[in-house]
Parts: C-alpha cells; sequence; structure tokens
C-alpha cells in the first residue's frame, strides 16, 4: 500500500515537472492535456528512431543552464500496469511446470489439512447435534432449587408439587411429564423370596424409585413384559411394582404373568411389569419402581426429586421459562430447569473443541509449504539474474522487479491454496459419504483456506523479492547467458 | 532549436571506493550527436563496463554530469532513470538475454512493458520490428530454437521495439562467429542508415572499425582514434 501511494505521489511530481515547463521544453504535450507520450506514434516507424524522435521534438530544455528535469510522461495504463505484472507472474510461475507442482506440494497439504480439520470438527458438530436433537432437544428436567446451608450439606430450597405432572401438561409445547423420587427404604433388602438365607451371598439390593404413572412415557422407556402401574394404582397407593430390567434379573424375574412377588424388607410388592430402553434417568433400568403415594404410604416419601418433562422440539426454551411459574406460581425461582441448548450454542460448544492436534500439524505444514515457496522462489530469482538485469536494462524499476516475484509466489501460494482448499473439501464429503454423516463446511472456511495460501505466498516471495530487487543489473548482463 | 547531443558526458569520473580506491573512468568527456555511429573499445578491465553502465543509466558518475538526451540525468531519481532508461535506450548484449521460455514475440514485446509503448500499438510495433530484423517468419518460435545470429537479431528487434534514441550494443558479436557476426553488423548499420544514434563496445578491432568515430579507453582515460 505504502509504494503505490509513494509511487502516485512521485508520479504527480513527474507531471508537474512536465507540465510547468511545457513552452521551454517540449515532449511532445498534446494539447488535449497533461498526458502525453515520447514514443513514436506510429507502429510503422518503430524501427527507426533518430529522425522519428527529431520530429516529436523531444526534450529539448536546455539542461546545462539548470532548467527542470524533464522525464517523459507515461500513462499509467503503458507502463508495466497490473495486466502486465500479472502476466509477466504467470509466465514465470508457469515457466517450470514439474517445480511448482513441488513448490505447491506443501501448501497443498497445509490447506488441505487445515480444511479438513475444520470440516471434520464441523461435520462432527452437526452429526452430535443431530443425535441430540433425538432425545436431548426434546428432553427437560425439572429439580427444587437447591443451596448449601453453613455445614456445607446441601438442601432443597423449592419443593416440587405431587401434582406437578397435572400442572405442567396444560403448558404449551409439552407432550409428556412425570415424576421420579428415589426412596429411602431404610436399609430393607428387596428380595423375591422373604427368606433368610445365611449362606447366600451378600447381594446389594436394588434402588427403589418412586414415580408417577406418566413417567415411563416421559423417559421413553418401554415395556418388555406386563404393563407400567397407571394413575389409579398411584392414586390408591397399591403395593405394585415395576422392575428395570437389570433389576428384573438381579431378582430372577422374566415374567410377570403368574404375578410374582418380591419383598421390600417384609412387605409384598406384585411385580406388573418389566420396562427396558429407558433413555433418559438410565437408572431407572436398575431400580425397582413403586408408585409416588406407595412410597410416600409405605415409606414416607416427602416430596419428588426430578419433574421429567417430554416436549416438542423447539418448544425448550418456552417451556422452561414457563415450567417453573406453573408449578408454582409465587416462587418460580425455587426450580432449576435443564432444558435443551439452543441449536447454535450447541454447536459453537461443539466447534470451539476443534482438534487442537490437527490444527497444529496443518500450520506446520502450511509453514513448511512457505518455506518451500520462499526456497524455491529464492532459487529461481538466482536462476534469473539474467533475466531480472534484462528487465531492469529495459526499464523496470526495482520496485517493478520486487512486485513481479511477489506476485509470483502469492500466485503460487494462491494455487496452492485452491488446490487444497479442494482437496480437503473432497476428503470431507468423500468421509462423510462413506460414513453416512452430512458433510458440514463453512464455505467461508474453503475461500478464506485459499486466501490464507496467498498470503502465505506472499509472505514467503517477501524476502526473494527483495533479493531479486537489488541484483545489481549491468553484472547479471554481464554474468549468465 | 539546436538539437541536443543524444548523450554529452562532461568531466566524468567513476571511483569505487577501496581500499584502494579504483577509478574505473577518470575525467571523460564525450559527446554523441542524434545520428552518430561510436565504438568503443578497449581491452578488459579498461573500464569499457564501467562505460556501458554509465551511459545505460544503470549507474551514476561520481564526479561530472551526463546529460543524456538533454536531460541531466544526475538530478533524476532512480524511478525516473528507469522510466528514461526503458524510453530512451536500446540494449543489446553479447548474451542475448532472450527469455528462454518465451516466444521471439514476446520477448520482443517484453522491452514495450516497461517503456510506457501504448497497449493497443505493442504487438503491431514488435511485428513492425522482427520484420524490420528479417524474423517474421519466426515469430512463434522458442529462442532456443534460433541460431546465434537469429537470436541476436531477436534482441536488436527487441532494443529498437521502443524507439530509443539511443543503441547501446555491448560486444554484439562476441558470441558469434565471424559470418554472422558481420551480418549483424550490417543490420547495426542498417539501422543507423535509418537514423538510429548508436554506440558499440567492442573488444574487436574489425566491428570497431566499422564505426564512423571511434573511441578507445585505456586505464580509465578515453582517447579518440579517428
Amino acid at each position: 500500500m505504502t509504494f503505490s501511494s509513494k509511487r502516485m505521489l512521485r508520479r504527480r511530481s513527474a507531471h508537474t515537472d512536465a507540465d510547468a515547463p511545457a513552452g521551454l521544453a517540449s515532449i511532445a504535450v498534446d494539447p488535449s492535456g497533461a498526458e502525453s507520450h515520447v514514443s513514436a506514434p506510429s507502429a510503422a516507424t518503430s524501427a527507426r528512431s533518430g529522425p522519428t524522435a527529431d520530429e516529436q521534438s523531444a526534450a529539448q530544455s536546455d539542461a546545462f543552464s539548470g532548467t527542470p528535469i524533464i522525464v517523459p510522461v507515461i500513462r499509467r495504463a503503458d507502463r508495466f500496469s497490473v495486466q502486465d505484472l500479472l502476466v509477466e507472474a504467470s509466465y514465470g510461475v508457469g515457466a517450470r511446470p514439474s517445480r511448482l507442482v513441488m513448490t505447491t506440494l506443501g501448501t497443498v497439504l497445509g490447506i488441505a489439512s487445515l480444511v479438513v480439520t475444520i470440516g471434520f470438527a464441523q461435520t462432527a458438530a452437526g452429526q452430535i447435534s443431530n443425535q441430540f436433537d433425538a432425545v436431548s432437544a426434546t428432553q427437560i428436567l425439572i429439580e427444587p432449587a437447591a443451596t448449601r446451608n453453613s455445614s456445607g450439606a446441601e438442601q432443597a430450597t423449592g419443593r416440587l408439587p405431587w401434582d406437578a405432572p397435572e400442572r405442567v401438561d396444560r403448558l404449551a409445547g409439552v407432550e409428556r411429564a412425570g415424576l421420579v423420587a428415589d426412596v429411602d427404604v431404610a436399609g430393607q433388602p428387596v428380595t423375591s423370596v422373604p427368606v433368610n438365607d445365611p449362606s447366600a451371598a451378600q447381594t446389594l439390593s436394588p434402588a427403589v424409585i418412586a414415580a408417577s404413572s406418566g413417567l415411563l412415557a416421559a423417559v421413553r422407556g418401554q415395556v418388555v413384559t406386563g404393563r407400567f402401574f397407571d394413575a389409579g394404582h398411584d392414586e390408591r397407593g397399591d403395593r405394585v411394582a415395576v422392575l428395570g430390567e437389570r433389576a428384573a434379573e438381579t431378582l430372577g424375574i422374566n415374567r410377570v404373568d403368574s404375578q410374582p412377588s418380591i419383598f421390600i424388607g417384609e412387605v409384598s410388592y406384585t411385580v406388573i411389569g418389566i420396562i427396558d430402553g429407558v433413555e433418559r434417568r438410565a437408572n431407572l433400568l436398575d431400580a425397582v419402581i413403586v408408585p409416588l403415594n406407595t412410597a410416600r404410604v409405605q415409606f414416607g416419601l416427602t416430596a419428588p426429586a426430578e419433574l421429567h418433562v417430554q416436549i416438542e422440539v423447539g418448544a425448550g426454551t418456552l417451556v422452561s421459562r414457563q415450567a417453573p411459574i406453573a408449578l408454582d406460581p409465587s416462587a418460580p425461582e425455587n426450580f432449576t430447569v435443564q432444558a435443551p441448548a439452543a441449536a447454535s450454542s450447541l454447536q459453537d460448544n461443539i466447534q470451539a473443541d476443534i482438534n487442537i492436534v490437527f490444527l497444529t500439524l496443518g500450520i506446520l505444514a502450511l509453514l513448511a509449504g512457505g518455506l518451500g515457496i520462499a526456497n524455491v522462489t529464492l532459487l529461481s530469482v538466482m536462476e534469473r539474474v539474467g533475466e531480472i538485469g534484462l528487465r531492469r536494462a529495459l526499464g523496470a524499476t526495482k520496485h517493478d522487479i520486487a512486485r513481479q516475484f511477489i506476485v509470483e509466489s502469492a500466485v503460487i501460494g494462491l494455487l496452492g491454496g485452491l488446490i487444497g482448499s479442494a482437496l480437503g473439501v473432497f476428503a470431507v464429503v468423500a468421509v462423510s459419504l462413506l460414513q453416512g454423516w452430512t458433510p458440514i463446511l463453512d464455505p467461508f472456511v474453503a475461500i478464506g483456506a485459499a486466501l490464507l495460501g496467498t498470503i502465505v505466498g506472499l509472505a514467503a516471495g517477501a524476502y526473494p523479492a527483495v533479493r531479486a530487487s537489488n541484483i545489481e543489473p549491468i553484472t547479471a548482463l554481464r554474468g549468465g547467458t | 532549436m539546436i538539437a541536443a547531443p543524444v548523450v554529452e558526458l562532461v568531466n566524468v569520473t567513476r571511483s569505487f571506493p577501496g581500499p584502494p580506491e579504483v577509478q574505473a573512468l577518470k575525467s571523460v568527456n564525450l559527446r554523441v550527436e542524434r545520428g552518430d555511429y561510436l565504438s568503443i573499445v578497449g581491452p578488459s578491465g579498461s573500464g569499457k563496463s564501467t562505460m556501458l553502465n554509465l551511459l545505460g543509466l544503470l549507474d551514476r558518475p561520481s564526479v561530472g554530469e551526463y546529460h543524456l538526451d538533454g536531460r541531466n540525468t544526475s538530478l533524476l531519481d532512480e524511478r525516473q532513470r528507469a522510466i528514461v532508461r526503458g524510453g530512451t535506450i536500446g540494449f543489446v548484449f553479447q548474451a542475448f538475454h532472450l527469455l528462454p521460455h518465451r516466444t521471439v514475440l514476446d520477448n520482443v514485446l517484453l522491452a514495450t512493458l516497461y517503456s510506457g509503448v501504448p497497449r493497443g500499438e505493442r504487438e503491431d510495433r514488435a511485428r513492425a520490428a522482427l520484420d524490420r530484423v528479417g524474423l517474421n517468419h519466426r515469430l512463434d518460435f522458442l529462442p532456443g530454437t534460433l541460431s546465434g545470429g537469429e537470436r541476436q537479431r531477436v534482441a536488436v528487434a527487441r532494443a529498437v521495439v521502443a524507439s530509443p534514441e539511443l543503441l547501446l550494443a555491448d560486444e554484439p558479436t562476441g558470441n558469434l562467429d565471424e559470418t554472422t557476426g558481420s551480418e549483424v553488423m550490417d543490420l547495426f548499420e542498417e539501422l543507423h542508415a535509418d537514423g538510429l544514434t548508436l554506440i558499440v563496445i567492442t573488444h574487436d578491432q574489425a566491428v570497431s572499425d566499422r564505426a564512423d568515430r571511434r573511441v578507445r579507453i585505456t586505464d580509465g582515460r578515453l582517447s579518440v582514434l579517428s
């Protein structure tokens, strides 16, 4: 940037130099304005020059008497314009195709690994949030808020009402709700036979959990055999129990048609069903589940512990705001709600978790690629000393030479970036296809990666370009071929 | 208005800081009028290269003034010198210096990039220049497929395509056999006959003898031969 602005300033001063002595000196200033041209006006005279120059009466100021210096004013578009620069640079890049391949390889690998790393991170994030959507995005868990008291023990500050499922059922977006509570059985054993067998190995009794009749649906469990208890059982406080599948195995019960009984302590309960496939609160599978009222009557259960709510997709924010109010309008702050994260924040969290190792590898490969470009460009500068000298002799400034080599290495970097980016995208798509994933890749990552390649090329070309621009033209011209 | 000389060296000294300090050119005065044909001879190490550098605006005199086409070049900055060089001086080198991967036409076009030939005129002028040196049937050839004489002709076309005031030839026949070298010199003379100002730097007496005016450099000092 500073280059060009400096250049513009200089060019402007060249203008004024030429304009001011227009009467004294003549540089074929055409009447239309300042822009003029020193070289021959027609193609036919190109091979001659002396008389042509005379006709133009070029630059006759009496330099001996100290009149201003006259430099031919050349239109910007006529002297080594950006178009010329790009054409020359592309010839330089394309002169040795096999070397070009080797040069770009480092950048290709670096850019590709960056794109692949970011691409897989994004794809995986999409994948994970897809899986989450099935359960997590439609499930809310409400618990009484808890604080720590002075002795450090946790103490609930709120209390879920017994009719919590009915209260939240009325809310829009709620599909099912169920209460659950851990029951303290005061160390009483849970057995299938009320026999005290001293020789039997001590086994840990399954936990006893109290649940409302709607819980099974709310946590998406399935009945393997028999049935889950219903509201009637709950209201009456019937001594019925439903076993989680693993608890049933422990207790040696696998069918319920014979109405087997289990004993909690001395009290018998009729097993009416076995459940499986619970997606939330998986410890239900290891537990003996009894109706809430039964637990209140038999074990003095004081309050439900958790309210599981199944909601419609997208209703998470709404329900989590309304549910505490529905549960206790006067103190909604007494409940903590675990709602599904909004989709965007979920993905952001996971995208932040991009694999650092691969990112580092990619950056290292990119650095190596940059060094490779610098190395090869330097080599190319050394090989093209004659060409550089020639260009200087033909009127190229140091800046023109430096620009050419910088652009050459930037083009190499851009090529590497484009190829690497394409390979990376291809790899992400191919692997996703094989794994049955949805490939997700921000298009700006692909574009940005290609640009990053250009930047690497630019940076890598800086030193060789300076070396090239400092080559003494005449040594270069006399030395080589 | 009297035309200023194309080249005017006034007491030009070029010394290279030592130790020991070397004076490659010592108080040289030289005047080359428009349309002159001058040869500069001298053994190697006599200061011919320094002379070429100075005349070609690739170097600056330590002392003295160099007026090129009426401009005092010591007052120009590097960028202005580059522009003047591109528009005013054509170079022909001993080693041709053609770009090996570019066609003959591209090589000639190269000289139009930096000298400010309008884009629309470039190709026509390059073709005309190649036509002038008798190579219009070789436009799309790569330099590697040309003979030495042809290569030097391409270089001459490149030197004149931007219509320079001055053609500087540095040992133009050095890499050529006698016959081809003589043909190239014939070409120079044709261009000179058309009005081009020509300076040939050489150590070859035969080449030097063809010039209208001859000067010799010995040990940094210029002496007029004829």
